[in-house]
């Protein structure tokens, strides 16, 4: 599965990256910038969950908490202490991946359905916390006016400011999910990464030549809830406003579901099913009411028909066509 | 202590219904492997088909709890034939994200036919009984006893029929069962079918006690997990206890420990037990 016979080489991903850079510019319209900029924000929570399910094959279902726990501290301290964007974003990484260290220790020593459903209940206890700890975290009221990223300044007095400007939002989460793509991609591809397949694999036989599964586990879980810190500190400085809701479990399955659905245990597809998700999901508003009974039989449908993913699905292709050749 | 008796009674009957609904999901585990993550909409699905038997149908209501319990392995088995069996070599995660599809499905279908709003059984059963300084109502009294009776039965069930006995070797050994002759597949198909039947009859019982509404198996779904964890995957013995454990824990830890937190009780008692046992309370290790 991770040492596919496909290798089309660099042109593709030049290709798309090409096209993430100038589409912007080819668009005034907002709503377009908006759904962009969301994919870069899912693309690195799907790309963070990715790396521990895909690769280091643990079912971590607390990724909403993370996820959440990244937002929360990265607004709590921009708002409650007056910090700024760039000091609160990495400060929020640090917490989410401090959290993952606690839960990680004792959580992993479990396996398969037990680590699944263990990580599930972490989720529901920080989602119930924040909804409950008012005086911190405003309950369901909230988090109210979070500042967007604070400007760079740049030499001769230029400034690139983010507030109210999309296209300069979308190149700032656009660098960032490069750089969780371009760190992941060196995690995956080094001796660790062999050790993450290997544990996956089998860990009585991954132990027995020498690797320390936990130590393995653990590395792979704390790496993916920083980067689950990151994707939820940009949201919130984009969005502006927290509410409990977005540490709820259904955004870890949301980006659950994306990485499935875009093939998980690849680079490209945890991208792909957080780019194209959010869009089918918007696209079924026209069916009002039927639309998440829609989004539930698409996802059966496609679970079922196609089990590895868009991504699996065009290396079937493309293996066809080589040997048709 | 009048406090303390009052929350273990309460306990014994949110226990009792938590036993009935765990026990469906662990031996749909046992056979299919699958984490059925759907259980609590099937359940959710249960109380309304009984609600509706008794408030539009006019039914008794001892009747409905029946004839929900065979519409829901009918749907049970429905969904093994067409979600469930197109997956079974397919690694557990695709059998589990199926399963959200089918919560989305399910609950947003409910959400469609009936909308919204919580609907309230009519009054059942609620003569009071006090003694010992508590109060109790009839109908959690036959919640408990059902509940019961429901598990004895399922133990006969199981025991002493031939498909019980198939699907007894079927959760021992898988091939074994095959190779000596089981249809493991309809014994597939059986299993979700009477565990579905659980679950609906859980949902049936505590309907009149709770509300019904299309997101109510969200919860429950969660807790069952818990509960068959604590017990150990599969164990229908491990099922039952950890159900009355469960519900004791959150009647009691919620009257004195806190209210304001007191959902995340049975969480945070299953992180703390795997960090202690990873296996679970009688799991074995594997």
């Amino acid at each position: 599965m991770n040492t596919s016979p496909l290798k089309p080489g660099f042109l593709i991903p030049a290709a798309i990256l090409l096209l993430a850079v100038v589409a912007p510019l080819l668009s005034e319209n907002r709503y377009l910038h908006h759904l962009m900029i969301m994919a870069c924000v899912w693309g690195i929570a799907a790309t963070a969950l990715n790396l521990v399910m895909g690769y280091a094959g643990q079912v971590n279902l607390a990724h909403g908490a993370f996820f959440g726990i990244g937002a929360y501290t990265s607004g709590l301290l921009m708002l409650k202490l007056g910090i700024g964007f760039w000091i609160a974003l990495p400060l929020a990484c640090l917490a989410a991946a401090l959290f993952g260290l606690l839960i990680g220790m004792p959580s992993l020593r479990t396996k398969g359905a037990y680590f699944a459903i263990g990580t599930l209940c972490f989720n529901v206890i920080v989602t119930v916390i924040i909804d409950r700890w008012e005086n911190l975290t405003e309950g369901q009221r909230g988090l109210l006016g979070i500042p967007p990223p604070s400007a760079i300044p740049l030499p001769f007095g230029l400034t690139v400011r983010f507030d109210n400007n999309m296209v300069a939002t979308y190149y700032l989460f656009l660098i960032m999910l490069l750089l969780t793509l371009f760190v992941t991609r060196r995690i995956v591809i080094s001796l660790m990464g062999k050790d993450f397949r290997a544990v996956k694999g089998n860990e009585e036989l991954a132990a027995s030549i020498g690797i320390n599964p936990f130590r393995t586990k653990l590395i792979a879980f704390v790496t993916s809830t920083f980067f689950a810190g990151l994707a939820g500190g940009l949201y919130a400085s984009y969005i502006g406003f927290l509410s409990p809701d977005i540490s709820d479990f259904h955004v870890t399955f949301e980006v659950l579901i994306q990485v499935m659905f875009g093939g998980i245990g690849t680079m490209a597809g945890p991208i792909i099913g957080a780019t194209i998700l959010p869009v089918i999901s918007e696209t079924l508003h026209a069916l009002a009411a039927y639309r998440m009974v829609a989004y539930g039989i698409m996802l059966i449908v496609v679970i079922i028909f196609l089990p590895t993913g868009i991504m699996g699905g065009l290396k079937i292709l493309w293996a066809r066509c080589i040997t048709r050749k | 202590m009048d406090l303390f008796l009052q929350q273990v009674i309460n306990g014994i009957m949110v226990g009792s219904v938590y036993s009935l609904v765990a026990l469906g999901l662990t031996i749909i585990y046992g056979i299919l492997g699958v984490p059925n993550f759907a259980h609590g909409s099937l359940y959710m699905l249960g109380a309304y088909f009984s609600f509706l038997l008794v408030t539009a149908g006019g039914v008794n209501y001892w009747l409905a709890i029946l004839i929900s319990m065979a519409a829901l392995t009918v749907i049970g088995m429905v969904i093994e034939r067409i979600v469930f069996r197109p997956l079974v070599n397919a690694p557990h995660l695709n059998s589990f994200i199926a399963a959200i599809g089918l919560i989305y499905v399910i609950d947003n279908v409910a959400l469609i036919v009936w909308g919204p709003d919580f609907k309230r059984f009519p009054p059942l059963y609620d003569q009071l009984y006090h003694f010992l300084g508590v109060t109790i109502t009839l109908h959690r009294i036959i919640i408990v006893v059902t509940a019961v009776v429901l598990i004895v039965l399922l133990e006969l069930f199981i025991k002493k029929t031939t498909i019980g006995s198939a699907i007894e070797a079927t959760a021992q050994d898988r091939v074994g069962a095959r190779l000596s002759g089981i249809n493991v597949t309809r014994v597939d198909m059986w299993t979700l079918g009477l565990g579905t039947s659980l679950a609906a009859a859980a949902g049936a019982l505590i309907g009149p006690i709770l509300l019904v509404y299309p997101a109510m198996g969200g919860a429950v779904t969660l807790k069952a997990f818990v509960i068959i964890i604590l017990g150990g995957m599969g164990s229908i013995p491990g099922a039952i206890l950890g159900g009355f454990i469960l519900g004791l824990i959150e009647s009691i830890g919620g009257a004195y420990l806190t209210t304001n937190y007191h959902e995340v009780l049975a969480f945070g008692l299953l992180v703390t037990v795997l960090a202690i046992k990873p296996t679970g309370l009688f799991g074995k290790a594997h």
